[in-house]
């Protein structure tokens, strides 16, 4: 069974940064929905996109911000994980430029996660783990989706975003609990299927093909089975959440919020209404920012919960599920934490 | 499980539905108001009211409400 608990580490701050350019739902083309339809049923009344910034980028500008707030110092970090879909190159790891432009350390550990909606809390059990045993004391979490990899039809549902969870040892810090899940079997559920070494690119990536009536994709574009994706999530996790409850004794009333990866509104509503959960603890920032993958939890706590937070412990659960198919729920506290202003570049 | 009960469901995820248009052999894709979107209402709708998963393919070959009734009475 894929459960972790993880102890002597807290949160100490979140960030996030976003492109300033407003992209609104209005005049929404499909070929068989509305614009008020599509904003009925996936929340999104506008998000924040630019061709300007990777994904890399907008972690970076987090990053800096939430140092600077939290007062901690570039050798302060022995850690740097990024969590993205969209790193600046195939190769080498996107950790390893940031570590640089960071400033951090040559002593630094570095590592990419390659993950998208799920990923931030893969991510967050990664930097946990190392932290654990106090010989690492600080680490930098970086989670963000910025611009594709190559150009693609204009996005209804997908926002850019770039976040950062400063990690720090801190011993006889109430733990955290995971729940992690893993289906394979549907890994072209969503996916870009050509340009890895499994479909080479060649000039046939570059054909665009009708995948589903009146979708058309290249195979270097992304694709996504929407029905799968919302089935899956739809079913996992509120399941996912209630075996990580069972198997830790958590009452979920005690919880004082759920932040579930940011999908689409009837899906995260759909799991709300499964957990049984009041909608005052079930934040959602999608109407603002749309579907922002790996940032979309800690973006949901930095611009709908940020000072609710400050001076005192919260139990939060936080659930990311997609691409993959993965999925992972963690249990945590946050102990006064700095949460950044939001950043806009 | 009737099949009249599943008609009512299924005619209930669309808004301003006459609901004398739905019928056991109604090719749904047909029906107007018919989205992409609503097939994720169809998806929800039978999660919680049979505790049964419908994926993409299921709603894809299906053609009229029948056979996605069999689907799921076949799965139950």
């Amino acid at each position: 069974m894929a459960y972790l608990e993880v102890q002597n580490v807290r949160i100490a701050g979140i960030s996030a940064c976003v492109p300033k350019n407003i992209q609104v739902s209005i005049n929404v083309e499909s070929q068989d929905y509305d614009t008020d339809q599509f904003i009925a049923t996936t929340g999104v009344r506008e998000k924040r996109y630019s061709e300007d910034f990777t994904s890399s980028d907008l972690c970076f500008f987090a990053a800096e911000k939430l140092m600077e707030d939290l007062g901690w110092q570039k050798d302060d970090i022995d850690a740097l994980i990024f969590v993205t879909q969209t790193a600046d190159y195939l190769m080498p790891a996107t950790s390893c430029i940031l570590q640089d432009r960071l400033g951090l350390l040559q002593e630094c550990y570095a590592l990419d996660i390659t993950h998208g909606c799920s990923g931030w809390v893969y991510g967050l059990s990664s930097a946990a783990t190392l932290l654990s045993t106090g010989m690492m004391k600080r680490a930098l979490l970086l989670a963000g989706e910025g611009r594709k990899r190559s150009f693609s039809p204009p996005d209804l549902l997908f926002g850019n975003a770039g976040t950062v969870t400063a990690l720090e040892y801190f011993e006889g810090e109430k733990s955290f609990q995971f729940h992690f899940g893993t289906d394979g079997s549907r890994y072209d559920a969503i996916i870009i299927p050509d340009g890895g070494s499994r479909n080479r690119f060649s000039e046939k990536s570059l054909i665009s093909v009708e995948i589903e009536p009146g979708v058309f994709r290249m195979g270097i574009q992304s694709r996504m089975k929407g029905m799968d994706v919302f089935s899956f999530g739809i079913t996992k996790a509120p399941k996912s959440v209630k075996e990580l409850a069972e198997k830790f004794k958590l009452d979920l009333d005690t919880i004082d919020y759920f932040i579930f990866h940011q999908a689409n509104l009837m899906l995260n509503e759909k799991i709300r209404k499964k957990l049984k959960l009041p909608e005052e603890k079930v934040p959602y920032s999608i109407e603002a920012f749309g579907n922002t993958n790996s940032a979309s939890i800690p973006l949901t706590i930095v611009t709908k919960l940020g000072t609710v937070l400050n001076n005192k412990r919260s139990a939060l659960i936080a659930c990311g599920f997609g691409v993959g198919l993965s999925w992972g729920t963690v249990a945590f506290t946050l102990n006064d934490p700095l949460i950044s202003n939001l950043v806009e570049v | 499980m009737e099949l009249d009960y599943f008609i009512r469901n299924f005619a209930d995820q669309f808004d301003d539905a006459d609901i004398s248009v739905f019928s056991a052999k109604s090719a749904f894709r047909d029906i107007e108001n018919w989205s992409s979107l609503t097939a994720l209402s169809i998806i929800a709708m039978v999660d919680e009211e049979y505790d049964v998963e419908l994926k993409g393919d299921d709603i894809m070959n299906a053609v009229t409400i029948e056979d996605l009734y069999n689907i799921v009475i076949s799965r139950k």
